[in-house]
């Protein structure tokens, strides 16, 4: 074995990873808090209110980040559990049932400013069009995965269950991506796209960027204080866990 | 600002309950992971205090 390769699954022992995740929180927590004062000025004060929407399409700077976020998570979530299968390193699939959460609260959070952007925009709290129903099942897709591996009792197996659910689920969310384009939908379509010049104005994309990061800073705190939880509730019999309350009592 | 900032434009219940609510929640998801990081360190001295009462007894 390598000195490199040693190094990287040194990390991936609980008991490794614990302290590592520690020290790393306040390098997110920092961040998240800056930012999220930062883009809550720009959001609500600095960028001129539209002039078609007026100060309604204020939503869109926690909307667009939220639903960004319960995309991406999800793609995170996906990937340890698929390391967790494959590889079967316990620590990836306690950080996919870490991520699980704080997707599924920003799915409910893109959902919920939706509804309270389409009301005054479309005349309707909801539609079952492709965009909205897609994204609901994304919020049922990270709750059965958050059920189901609450339902079994041996950490392995519940694992493999929510491993294997959260896998199959992320066919999901291509769709949800190009719900827009595949169908006619009443949401509109993508304002900002990869290799194409965005449909906004520059300080309204900033004002998007910055939410969007302040909520991924956001995430990783939480994934690592709650995988810290996690890993305490299923080490708790190992000798280096019992050393940490001896140190502190 | 004339007022204008908590009015919104007359669209101040739509804007402040999608960031009131988005507030709320994120708040909400902290203070419940403090608990639960309270609850597992507890647990932890409870399975110490098995543990070590099992091993002495030995």
């Amino acid at each position: 074995m390598t000195s490199e390769s040693t190094s990287w699954t040194r990390y991936a022992a609980p008991a490794a990873f614990y302290p590592l995740a520690g020290r790393l929180i306040p390098w997110f927590a920092v961040p998240a808090a800056v930012l999220t004062v930062v883009g809550l000025y720009m959001a609500l004060w600095a960028v001129p209110s539209d002039f078609r929407q007026g100060d309604a399409y204020r939503i869109m700077y926690i909307h667009v980040p939220a639903a960004w976020m319960s995309m991406w998570l999800y793609v995170v979530m996906a990937v340890y559990a698929a390391l967790g299968l494959v590889v079967r390193t316990r620590l990836s699939s306690m950080m996919a049932q870490a991520i699980a959460p704080t997707g599924a609260l920003f799915t409910f959070l893109a959902l919920w400013t939706g509804s309270f952007w389409g009301r005054p925009m479309w005349g309707t709290w909801w539609v079952w069009d492709a965009r909205l129903t897609s994204e609901l099942v994304l919020l049922f897709l990270y709750l059965g995965v958050i059920a189901l591996m609450a339902a079994i009792d041996d950490p392995r197996r519940a694992d493999r269950a929510g491993g294997v659910l959260a896998l199959v689920g992320v066919i999901n969310v291509p769709i949800i991506y190009f719900s827009v384009k595949w169908w006619n939908t009443l949401h509109q379509g993508a304002s900002i796209r990869m290799g194409a010049a965005p449909t906004m104005g520059k300080s309204m994309l900033w004002a998007i960027l910055v939410m969007t990061l302040a909520f991924w800073m956001y995430s990783f705190v939480t994934s690592f204080v709650r995988v810290r939880a996690i890993i305490l509730e299923r080490e708790r019999h190992a000798e280096w866990a019992q050393r940490l309350v001896d140190n502190r009592s | 600002m004339n007022g204008g900032f908590w009015h919104m434009g007359g669209y101040a219940l739509y804007v402040w309950s999608a960031y009131g609510v988005t507030a709320v929640v994120l708040a909400a998801e902290l203070l419940q992971l403090v608990a639960r990081r309270r609850a597992a360190l507890e647990r932890l001295r409870q399975t110490r205090r098995v543990d070590v009462d099992r091993e002495t007894k030995r």
